[in-house]
């Protein structure tokens, strides 16, 4: 409509309809700027309702429950739920002794309250739970106490002390005091290897309780190696294939784009074969007589078999950006250098490599950031010495059930791999990603 | 690129030792899953060459290992379950997915790069973190371990690549053919049946192949969120590996790599097919 009318009064032909202001108006007497606007607005919002629904599935199936999952990290809803009377009461307390008897007889409203509640709804269980993360005993005290709290009569302090140590213990009371509230901080103490002391400072824990921060660094070592391999690898391989004719390039390519293809299960079952102790490499060995029978080499199910199958898993990531960057650069400039008298060295040093560097840094950003959080490889192959984070996450998952702890240990991971993407992404943007 | 014939002695020494580095490099990069191949058809349940292998003797040959793949209930359920769970997702993930990379790539789309950067985001997070997050939320929903839950996390993680894809292809799209079809009267659902679907084609399909094989390669995922109803050929690899590791992984591994092989020459068909036809369209 709008492109009609400057049509129209640009062939003069039939002045455009104006408004008493001299403003342009279409012909049912709308302001033209407005008209405009309002079709721009509904074109917006064309654009908008396209991407709608795909942007509420990931919201709702994606991004919601990963939200979710680092809201669990602070979450710290069963000491709140279990004992309000209780921690009312110790609101005076002054945290050095063992409580007197106004806070026991609150402890016992507050567990012969949660006994009416049905099964279901019981907060005792879950406060246990919560506890034994922070003192290992709590568990079993509060489980223990619950089944005789009914035939408890006053002095309930008494009661309670007879029936548990760890009532005495003040201790136990400090952490109820501190995790009363409905957030916490104590798993990402816990997971930066700090605790409580006494005083309620935060210390470092004894030297050999001390797991996360070391795995964290190891991780990052690991991630570090296998993005150096991976350049390493990558380079050679990706300039001598840029420098190959097309059709030769296209068809060695296969030899990178096939394990990318292959199945992560089947290329790290193809490591296990090899590197195993009666593997192929192994019995080569000894069969050659490099090594005795009972010398066989442990390569696998440690950090060496790792990072062995993860640089090769990796290695694909690393060769395909650097081989796109390599293909565009000019072969002139080295020729130039070279004729103006440079050593191959220095026209490699001063003018190609120079020019690979998008490259090298879109391809070892993508590898660091895959490395750093993978769970498969390291799970199958890494034995002990080649766990990582992630290996750690899913124990609490699975195993520990401690989701507050996974849930911090993720997020810490999380973060730090959503830094890194937004290096990558300054660098070389999302959307110029490609694959295969 | 040949060695000239000035090249000196230096030169020479240096040529054929780039050669030689880069081909050991394809060769680490091939050999562990070309090795696989022979040792699936070996007679003994070992993981290494026998004698009979190595002389080529057909005893050391056999197909058991096959047959036990083939023989057993648990491997053809996994593979019913990954063919399921990976159709239904790849579907899903294309379909929403293309219908979104037609509006990302409008001009006048809002908040293009903040949209982007949400839908590219299962391709980033780490899979453990994307698992924890789904195990908890799809546990309150009541669809964990059901085929709906897999199918939505593994639909979820293909979304990036079809996003990808079907905008790179719709870079070179030339938008007037839609405004031409719109003023000879087609429809804008007509309009795109008929033009934009099938020039974009190639780009849905690559798309959709992504999707397919992240959904039939995933198993971190199928961990935490499946059932034992719902577990798929990289979740029986999984226990084989871990519980008890016999040549019958081999058999498949072996059916595994010629699978991605016609993967491969069917998106190499595609990207051929699609530089044609952008040929025709120049943009």
């Amino acid at each position: 409509m709008a492109q009609a009318d400057a049509r129209a009064l640009a062939n003069g032909a039939e002045p455009a309809p104006t408004d008493r202001a001299g403003r342009l108006q279409t012909a049912d007497g709308v302001p033209l700027k407005t008209a405009l606007r309002r079709a721009e607005r509904r074109r917006k919002i064309a654009a908008f309702l396209l991407v709608a629904p795909l942007l509420f599935f990931i919201l709702t199936f994606f991004v919601f429950p990963i939200a979710q999952m680092m809201w669990r990290s602070v979450d710290n809803p069963q000491v709140v739920r279990a004992l309000p009377q209780t921690l009312e009461a110790l609101q005076d307390w002054d945290g050095s002794d063992v409580p007197g008897e106004p806070v026991f007889a609150a402890l016992h409203a507050d567990m012969m309250a949660d006994l009416e509640r049905p099964r279901v709804a019981q907060a005792i269980g879950p406060l246990g739970i919560r506890l034994n993360y922070e003192l290992s005993a709590a568990r079993s005290a509060i489980s223990r106490t619950a089944r005789q709290v009914p035939n408890f009569e006053a002095p309930y302090r008494d009661a309670f002390m007879d029936s548990h140590r760890l009532w005495g213990d003040p201790a136990l009371w400090r952490i109820i005091k501190r995790e009363g509230r409905p957030l916490t901080s104590a798993y990402y103490v816990a997971a930066l290897d700090r605790e409580f002391d006494d005083q309620g400072n935060i210390v470092r824990r004894d030297e050999n309780r001390r797991i996360y921060v070391q795995l964290f660094i190891r991780t990052i070592l690991m991630s570090v190696a296998i993005t150096f391999l991976t350049f390493m690898l990558g380079f050679p391989i990706s300039y001598y294939l840029s420098i190959l004719p097309m059709r030769y390039a296209n068809l060695l390519m296969i030899c990178v784009l096939l394990p990318f293809w292959t199945s992560l299960l089947v290329r790290t079952s193809a490591w296990i074969v090899l590197l195993q102790q009666q593997g192929v490499i192994n019995t080569m060995l000894v069969q050659i007589g490099l090594i005795s029978d009972d010398g066989r080499l442990s390569m696998i199910y440690n950090m060496t078999g790792t990072i062995i199958a993860m640089t090769h898993i990796l290695l694909p990531f690393m060769v395909l950006p650097l081989y796109s960057v390599m293909r565009n650069i000019p072969p002139s400039y080295v020729r130039a250098a070279k004729s103006l008298g440079a050593t191959p060295w220095t026209a490699f040093r001063r003018i190609y490599f120079p020019q690979t560097l998008p490259g090298i840094g879109a391809g070892g950003v993508l590898v660091f950031i895959i490395s750093i959080g993978y769970y498969i490889t390291p799970a199958l192959v890494g034995g002990q010495s080649g766990r990582m984070i992630s290996n750690e996450i899913a124990r609490h998952m699975q195993q520990s059930l401690n989701w507050g702890l996974a849930a911090a240990l993720g997020t810490m991971l999380l973060i730090g791999v959503l830094v890194l993407y937004w290096v990558y992404n300054r660098l070389v943007g999302a959307d110029s990603l490609k694959l295969g | 690129m040949a060695l000239p014939a000035y090249a000196t002695t230096k030169d020479k020494i240096w040529y054929y030792t780039f050669r030689v580095i880069c081909f050991a490099i394809f060769f680490f990069l091939l050999a562990p899953i070309v090795v696989m191949i022979p040792l699936s058809f070996n007679a003994q349940p070992f993981f290494s060459f026998t004698r009979e292998m190595v002389t080529l003797n057909p005893e050391g040959y056999s197909l058991r290992w096959y047959r036990d793949f083939l023989g057993s209930d648990s491997w053809m359920r996994s593979i019913r379950n990954s063919f399921i769970i990976g159709i239904a997702a790849t579907v899903l993930a294309t379909t929403l997915g293309t219908i979104a990379a037609l509006g990302l790539s409008r001009s006048e789309m809002p908040f293009k790069g903040a949209i982007m950067a949400i839908l590219i985001s299962p391709m980033i997070v780490p899979l453990i973190i994307s698992a924890a997050g789904m195990f908890f939320f799809f546990s309150q929903l009541g669809i964990s371990g059901t085929y709906l839950g897999v199918v939505l996390a593994h639909a979820a993680l293909g979304i990036p690549f079809v996003i990808i894809t079907v905008t790179a292809t719709l870079v070179g799209f030339d938008q007037s053919l839609i405004r031409a079809a719109a003023s000879l009267g087609a429809s804008p659902t007509r309009t795109f049946f008929k033009i934009t679907m099938p020039l974009i084609l190639p780009g849905v399909i690559s798309g959709a192949l992504f999707a397919f094989i992240t959904s039939f390669d995933e198993i971190v995922i199928v961990l935490f969120v499946a059932g034992p109803e719902q577990r798929t050929i990289p979740r029986e690899m999984w226990s084989g590996i871990r519980e008890d590791i016999s040549p019958t992984i081999l058999a498949v591994a072996t059916l595994m790599v010629l699978l991605s092989v016609m993967l491969l020459t069917t998106l190499e068909l595609l990207r051929r097919r699609n530089e044609r036809m952008r040929g025709i369209t120049p943009t």
